[in-house]
């Protein structure tokens, strides 16, 4: 196992170099002058290249690249732009509501969709299932946006039962939560179920009923260990799937994480806070496939790497 | 019926004052989408950081509230200017304290001119400033300190120029030139953005990176009875319509932002809230500019064509009539503003025949570009039916905000840019302002804001003579001339003007505070003079 590990630690210094080299090379083409932007409308011609000159920006892109990896490997992911602050401490400030959001969204999804699946999977055919199968279709088509707005709209402001918006304690990130792991809810549904299905018809489960085992005996004991496997591996990739949601629900409900801080970066393009998140992000979701793996691995040693 | 004068008189006298004296104490919530990104007066120069930097800095001067009126604010009166209207010296009020409990001398106002002409500081102010004699020498990096801003006296400070620049007291009233105290800046290091410390009516106590800023009263300010409130709570990254939400709950009581757009109809015509909106026209235009290196629109007929094709009324329909027509390039409430100024009427069989005049019957097709955020592209579509009328046939480009103004800034590119999103809002209330930066010779280069890249260089011989006309007396003849110069370019139709903005802000019932204080041309939200009903 720990072999593994540590091949797929390198493999993951290879991803997080590529995502750098990309997100940087992307932003160096992209049609919009940084120095325009932090200058302002009214700065005149020789203002902004003096303010390019500062920022290293008059340099060619192999300078600029090889700069920023120095600093990268000492840790520093360079200033922000409009906010002059460092974007490691940017970025540190907003880790904490960002994972509070994802951890809360991760057991919403559990919570509600495990039982749904299971429910399914049981009343295969019946109503239970097509509710529950029409609900996965649902959540995992309303725009995130919208869904936040409703559930503002309905639960907060019409029914009181949260606040507005904003960060704070567990009533402050439920609707969050939830927004974030409506769709998320709805996907474990459905391969909880089609999971279960799947282990429900093999033969040991046979087997174990043949035995005379008591029906939830069966299922608990047998089907579901089992079936739980993929699942895990979800919430490995979730992860990945929650960087990009963060954004959108960060906004809606005013949420202090990277998400926000992403979204104004790419407002006015402030580069080091759109790399240094990026290059963040794709560590996470490293992270969070390695950690799925090596997890699922215990759980079941039949799985094995290559 | 006769009432006697005296009484009449005290009557009026004991209303005006109740009116006047607002209640002291209390605090508010002021609510914006964005986060703030930095309260440093030397760089952070927008609508949503502009009224906050008031309220921890002061300039020597500043505006009389609600009015284009400068006074002296840290200066202890106007500064005695020099016959040649190239010097002016400052006094300063007596014992003016920092946040930090030291007394701001002429020292700090030297340091802070230094500061924001410094390269490393990368100010976006930096070239209002560059006119002080010495200052580009220090710019170059060829002098260590800056010739024309001379300290004689801890409380007086002189600062020459190359030449005599009527804007230059105004100038002077900017946020890049909010005095701040150099060892405040030092120990922020390369932080005064987020550790901001000035002589202004609050401090700023606490701020919570993507959440809230709180500003506390400035229990020593030097203006009597300023401000009213104990404190202002500024929440950040709240989407408008949550925002919205909020003020009726009674959470929030300004919304930064103004009403969501998604409801404006909806609240503005409930008669419920009337009392909560305020609204005047900004100092800004929003236009349509055409580009004057690129063919066919280097004809001044095809031009004048275009601004007779646009339908302006339509285009304030889309925006839910959040604007007046424009006639011209100076906003209403700019000084030298022309009101018998009438533009180009709409028109579609003049413009018709202008273009077959131009040699153009069956129009021609050209590019325009857009911003992509609402409502600007339909906005675009809107221009591009109008243009399909006269046979102009219009191919839109949305793209980011960014990639137009690059775009935009590149001679002989862009055939058409609307500006919405990109409008031209005032930097101080002087119409010069609406000539150099944006239709000036020296801004129709590369990366310049002169999209029409347009030059006319005996007009900018007649902008910088009067720009010369400093003594008070001459005022009247320099807004003149720049009306001239302005009626001079709407000849030449370099922009179709569409509209100004109205701005719109929403409030509690219990926020005092009117027009003045809310929408405040110059101000913007004047903070120190808001207060609340308990």
């Amino acid at each position: 196992m720990l072999p593994f590990a540590v091949s797929r630690l390198f493999q993951s210094f290879g991803v997080l170099l590529v995502a750098s080299v990309l997100t940087f090379g992307l932003i160096f083409l992209l049609p919009a002058d940084p120095a325009r932007l932090v200058a302002g409308p009214s700065a005149s011609v020789q203002t902004v290249n003096s303010i390019r000159h500062e920022l290293g920006l008059d340099r060619p892109f192999l300078v600029q690249y090889g700069r920023y990896l120095g600093g990268l490997v000492r840790g520093d992911l360079g200033r922000s732009y409009k906010q002059q602050s460092g974007v490691s401490s940017l970025i540190a400030s907003r880790i904490g509501p960002t994972f509070q959001l994802m951890l809360g969204a991760i057991v919403l999804e559990l919570l509600l969709g495990l039982p749904l699946g299971i429910w399914a999977a049981l009343r295969r055919g019946r109503w239970p299932d097509r509710l529950v199968m029409g609900f996965a279709f649902l959540g995992a088509s309303a725009p995130q946006f919208w869904l936040g707005l409703s559930l503002v709209y309905l639960l907060a402001y019409g029914l009181n039962l949260f606040p507005l918006g904003g960060y704070g304690g567990l009533s402050h990130l439920f609707l969050p939560a939830l927004t974030l792991g409506l769709g998320g809810a709805g996907w474990y549904a459905r391969m909880m179920r089609s999971s279960l299905l799947d282990v429900l018809s093999r033969d040991f489960v046979r087997t174990a009923r043949a035995k005379g085992l008591a029906p939830t005996r069966v299922i608990v004991r047998h089907a579901l260990r089992n079936a739980v496997t993929p699942i895990v591996t979800m919430i490995g990739l979730d992860i990945g799937a929650f960087m990009g949601g963060v954004v959108v629900v960060e906004s809606v409900f005013g949420w202090p994480g990277l998400g926000r801080l992403v979204w104004d970066a790419i407002r006015v393009v402030d580069i080091p806070v759109i790399v240094g998140v990026v290059i963040f992000s794709a560590l996470v979701i490293t992270l969070g496939n390695l950690l799925a793996d090596l997890v699922q691995l215990v759980i079941d040693p039949r799985v094995r790497y290559a | 019926m006769k009432k006697p004068l005296g009484l009449t008189l005290l009557l009026g006298l004991t209303v005006a004052l109740a009116q006047q004296a607002p209640q002291r104490g209390g605090s508010i919530t002021v609510s914006y989408k964005d986060d703030v990104t930095t309260l440093d007066p030397a760089i952070g120069y927008d609508y949503q950081n502009w009224p906050m930097e008031k309220m921890v800095f002061d300039a020597l001067l500043d505006y009389k509230p609600g009015s284009t009126t400068l006074e002296p604010r840290l200066a202890a009166k106007m500064p005695e200017v020099s016959k040649d209207g190239k010097t002016y010296t400052f006094t300063l009020r007596k014992g003016v304290k920092f946040h930090n409990g030291r007394t701001m001398t002429a020292d700090d106002v030297k340091y802070t001119l230094e500061r924001l002409l410094d390269p490393r500081t990368k100010s976006p102010g930096q070239s209002f400033y560059t006119g002080i004699q010495g200052a580009q020498a220090f710019v170059d990096g060829k002098a260590k300190s800056v010739t024309g801003i001379q300290v004689l006296a801890p409380d007086r400070v002189r600062i020459t120029l190359t030449a005599p620049n009527a804007a230059f007291l105004n100038i002077m009233a900017m946020n890049f030139a909010f005095i701040v105290p150099k060892e405040a800046v030092a120990a922020a290091k390369g932080d005064f953005g987020h550790k901001p410390v000035g002589t202004g009516p609050f401090k700023l106590t606490s701020w919570v990176s993507g959440q809230q800023l709180k500003f506390d009263r400035n229990p020593n300010y030097f203006m009597a009875g300023l401000p009213s409130l104990d404190n202002v709570t500024v929440k950040v990254g709240l989407d408008p319509s949550v925002a919205f939400l909020s003020l009726q709950r009674g959470e929030v009581d300004l919304l930064g932002d103004g009403i969501p757009p998604a409801q404006f109809l909806q609240v503005t015509r409930d008669p419920k809230f009337k009392p909560n909106i305020v609204s005047k026209t900004s100092v800004n235009t929003t236009y349509l500019s055409l580009n004057t290196g690129v063919k066919p629109l280097n004809d001044v007929r095809v031009r004048r064509a275009i601004n007779q094709a646009v339908n302006k009324t339509k285009i304030l329909r889309i925006i839910n009539g959040r604007g007046v027509v424009a006639q011209g390039v100076l906003p209403p409430l700019m000084p030298g503003y022309d009101k018998n100024e009438r533009g180009y009427a709409y028109d579609p069989a003049k413009a018709k025949a202008l273009l077959a005049a131009a040699g153009f019957p069956n129009g021609f097709e050209t590019t325009l570009y857009t911003n992509s955020t609402d409502p600007n592209p339909r906005i675009a579509q809107s221009i591009q039916q109008d243009l399909a009328q006269v046979g102009i046939r219009v191919q839109i480009k949305s793209l980011a905000q960014s990639s137009v103004i690059d775009a935009a800034g590149t001679p002989k590119t862009v055939p058409m840019v609307w500006s919405g999103g990109m409008a031209w809002t005032q930097d101080y209330p002087d119409p010069s302002d609406f000539y150099w930066p944006i239709l000036s010779c020296k801004s129709a280069v590369q990366g310049g804001w002169n999209w029409p890249m347009y030059c006319d260089k005996a007009l900018d011989a007649r902008a910088d003579r009067a720009d010369r006309m400093v003594a008070p007396g001459q005022r009247n003849a320099r807004l003149a001339e720049y009306g001239k110069i302005f009626a001079a370019l709407n000849k030449q139709a370099v922009w179709v003007p569409v509209y100004h903005e109205v701005r719109y802000m929403m409030k509690s019932d219990r926020l005092v505070g009117d027009v003045n204080n809310l929408v405040d041309p110059t101000h913007l939200i004047n903070y120190e003079r808001l207060s609340v009903r308990k």
